[in-house]
């Protein structure tokens, strides 16, 4: 029997908030236009991201999806960052653009703002969700088969509605809670649907090379194309290795100097040595395989911290305030029929506004803080709250109660 | 005089009480050499204004934090970084070092709060004059009623047993030192400080919180607090209150300006009680945003636990807002047309503030008798008490040689 990598990598940039103030509040609603050396500017991000990351790697990939007919790929990617590299880096959407159009990379659904619209509204959730499908069909001209929550958030209810809207696949976190004694390495299919198949993440493959590669201290330092290859061949009983990660895993969380694009470069001649090893997409392991157990999954799961849950986003009082005084805006909002309007409150949804407001990296220091662009999480509240009043000064403005 | 800080760099109230009082000594005749521990550009004609600092030390800079450390930097290049404590001894050696050389005539030491205390007592030492020392804040003030820091403690306490005459900005300071430092009552003179009107900088006619304006016009009303958010200002129970004003007038907006070291603690508290969206927090302001920070306020709150005078409530008032206070601060004594709470009474407070919230007409009226009250109010008696308390010493110390 075949064994497949399905890797799997998750495009995404935010459009951050300025530094926002109260004062800015009913003068200007331009929330997401910093200037350009400001830690919080999305074009100096999209510039330095593009440059080391994108552009470097998509070369590499399109290499490789030329010299190795096998070689294949799924990714997902916002709807945020294709609007940003479209306005800032169309070299980068064009070499997105290029990968795609091998015919071997297949693009997973999301939503468009990269948003937790599903636990919050429903009929919000799936608006953005449709405006994602019609974004990469007009850029990509493909339509996804198979779903990804935001932060890989999943639950039976997710893998359900999924179910219903017609996907044939969902991704999810392989955590060893939800699988107990089975193994990521295989499909499975979600309780409670009918025709739906879960992939699972390997955590532990995907996060040697996406947070371990280019760490000095790791006994298994240095980990090459060849080590990890010999690690998956001789794995007993397993079909398929999900490698799920970010995309900016290559070149921007793991430098160039870390010899992660060498990695890379190298990877599928390392595995397609033996005869019966490949690659797939998320479709094809799905049609591959049949499933081997059915997950029963009520509490959400997602793919941030030790907790696996939706802690880093909502685990205190100013991210759940915050997230549900946005959405309590919705009625208005939709109301108003203003496309700017809806829009900023669309891309006030998306995830990190929420994550940079986590406190738990003030306790351990790490990868949150590597990712905010804000000095601590109370000055991204407060920014991202100033937004929120200039939201309802501008509904006030429109003459709606509130 | 002895005194930390003048404006414009000043910390807080206390620069602030010190310019104007000097500027209306100075107006009455008093002849006035006020020396700080800083080297800095002061626009002050009424009085000599001399820096008392290390020699070698060009310039100085101070970080606008209270009690923060400076850096002195010398003129050889190297700096150094200096704590309270260590600036206190500078201060305390400069200031013997000026007075051993001097040939100016003094009459009188005044001294303006424990950090000038010790370089007040080497100066009576030295030049043996009556020690008039003004209370503006004791320990138990800035610590938010616990017992404070024992080693100023004890600086205050030395002080005021070898003072020959104790100003207290209010009754209420006035007590605690009595209570605190057992010292007798009748050597403790209340002095109200006041305001000076001329220096109010009028409004314009355009509030820079644009949409706090819009909120008001939907019914919305506020409650600003201008404050140091630091244990002694109370904020935790004003935000309790808040979170039972807006289950009543969910119409109601706090607006906090001001910086300090309980800043996120405050932001977590607001979020934790569910009231983010009516709780803003702007960060420490200055000039127009500052002024429209009054402005913009249906009823300024001073909730302080304990709060020796509480100027910001007198420009609550002047820039058109009533003020709802702690029965623990200073000022409630000069202003009796005010709402007025023991601190520790979440749910008083709350009462008041609701009732504000849903009757303008108690609003409006309480500005109205509070702005004739404090219309009232010049520095003129303050000026006048210490002009009689310096020249009652004098006799004392002239009679004594």
């Amino acid at each position: 029997m075949k064994k497949a990598i399905v890797l799997y990598l998750h495009v995404h940039q935010p459009f951050r908030v300025r530094h926002y103030t109260i004062f800015d509040a009913g003068h200007q609603h331009n929330y997401f236009d910093a200037p350009y050396d400001d830690r919080t500017s999305n074009e100096r991000i999209v510039h330095k991201v593009a440059e080391k990351s994108y552009i470097p790697t998509n070369r590499r990939l399109l290499k490789l999806l030329q010299d190795y007919p096998e070689f294949r790929l799924s990714i997902s990617i916002t709807g945020t960052v294709i609007e940003q590299l479209e306005r800032w880096a169309p070299e980068a959407l064009q070499s997105f653009k290029d990968i795609v159009a091998t015919g071997r990379v297949e693009i997973v659904a999301e939503t468009y703002h990269h948003s937790l619209a599903f636990f919050y509204s429903r009929e919000e959730f799936e608006r953005q969700v449709a405006m994602h499908r019609q974004k990469v069909q007009d850029v990509f001209g493909q339509t996804p088969k198979v779903f990804r929550n935001t932060e890989l958030a999943y639950n039976n209810d997710v893998a359900y509605w999924a179910d219903q809207a017609g996907y044939k696949g969902i991704l999810s976190e392989g955590w060893d809670k939800v699988l107990g004694w089975r193994s990521p390495n295989f499909v499975y299919r979600p309780s409670y649907t009918n025709n739906i198949r879960l992939l699972m993440k390997n955590y532990k493959l995907s996060d040697d090379i996406a947070f371990r590669f280019g760490d000095r201290n790791w006994a298994e330092w240095p980990l090459t194309a060849a080590k990890f290859s010999h690690w998956l061949g001789s794995t007993d009983g397993a079909t398929n290795f999900n490698l799920f990660m970010d995309y900016e895993t290559f070149g921007e969380h793991q430098w160039d100097e870390s010899g992660i694009f060498n990695f890379l470069e190298h990877l599928p001649q390392e595995w397609l040595q033996q005869h019966d090893h490949t690659f797939m997409t998320v479709s094809e392991v799905i049609d591959a395989f049949e499933p081997v157990d059915t997950v029963d999954m009520p509490h959400t799961v997602t793919w941030a911290d030790t907790e696996r849950d939706l802690s880093a986003w909502l685990g205190n009082a100013m991210q759940t305030s915050a997230i549900q005084d946005l959405y309590a805006l919705e009625p208005a909002v939709l109301d108003t029929k203003d496309s700017t309007l809806i829009e900023d409150w669309r891309k006030l949804q998306t995830s990190d506004h929420f994550y940079y407001m986590c406190t738990k990296w003030f306790n351990d220091g790490d990868i949150h803080a590597y990712f905010s662009p804000y000095a601590n999480p109370y000055d991204a509240f407060i920014a991202f709250m100033n937004a929120y009043h200039d939201m309802r000064f501008r509904l006030l403005e429109k003459g709606v109660v509130l | 005089m002895l005194g930390w800080e003048l404006p414009p760099h000043n910390s807080g109230g206390l620069g602030v009480a010190c310019y104007q009082l000097c500027k209306t000594l100075a107006d009455k005749g008093a002849d006035i050499e006020f020396i700080v521990p800083y080297t800095a550009q002061h626009d002050i004609s009424f009085m000599k204004v001399t820096a008392a600092h290390p020699q070698g030390v060009a310039a100085i800079q101070k970080s606008g934090i209270a009690y923060d450390s400076y850096r002195y930097i010398y003129a050889d290049g190297h700096d150094e970084v200096v704590d309270i404590y260590g600036q206190q001894a500078l201060y305390e050696n400069a200031v013997d070092k000026m007075l051993e050389h001097t040939t100016q005539e003094y009459e009188v030491i005044h001294a303006h709060d424990w950090l000038t205390f010790r370089a007040a007592l080497r100066a009576k030492e030295r030049i043996d004059l009556p020690l008039i020392v003004h209370v503006h804040s004791v320990e138990r003030d800035r610590a938010g009623g616990g017992l404070g820091n024992p080693l100023v403690r004890e600086i205050e306490a030395t002080t005021f047993l070898l003072a020959d005459k104790i100003i207290a900005v209010s009754q209420h300071t006035k007590n605690m030192i009595v209570e605190d430092y057992d010292i007798p009552a009748d050597k403790i003179e209340v002095v109200h400080n006041s305001i000076d009107k001329d220096a109010i900088e009028p409004l314009d006619n355009d509030n820079t919180y644009r949409y706090l304006t819009a909120l008001r016009g939907q019914g919305y009303r506020i409650v600003t607090c201008v404050s140091r958010l630091t244990m002694q200002k109370n904020l935790p129970n004003l935000l309790y209150a808040a979170k039972e004003v807006v289950e009543r007038a969910p119409k109601t907006i706090f607006l906090i300006v001001g910086s300090g070291e309980q800043y996120f603690e405050l932001i977590s508290l607001a979020a934790d009680l569910g009231i983010s969206k009516n709780v803003i927090f702007t960060g420490f302001q200055r000039g127009k945003r500052w002024r429209d920070s009054y402005a913009i306020g249906d009823l300024f709150v001073m909730p302080s636990i304990s709060e020796p005078f509480g100027l910001t409530a007198l420009e609550a008032i002047s820039y058109g807002t009533p003020v709802l206070m702690s029965n623990q601060s200073g000022v409630a004594e000069v202003i009796r047309n005010a709402l007025k709470v023991d601190f520790w009474d979440v749910r008083g407070m709350a009462n008041q503030i609701v009732a504000v919230m849903q009757n303008d007409s108690l609003r409006n009226t309480l500005y109205e008798n509070s702005f004739a009250e404090y219309d009232r109010l010049h520095w003129g008696p303050a000026a006048d008490s210490l002009l009689d308390i310096y020249a009652k010493h004098q006799r004392l110390a002239g009679a004594a040689v």
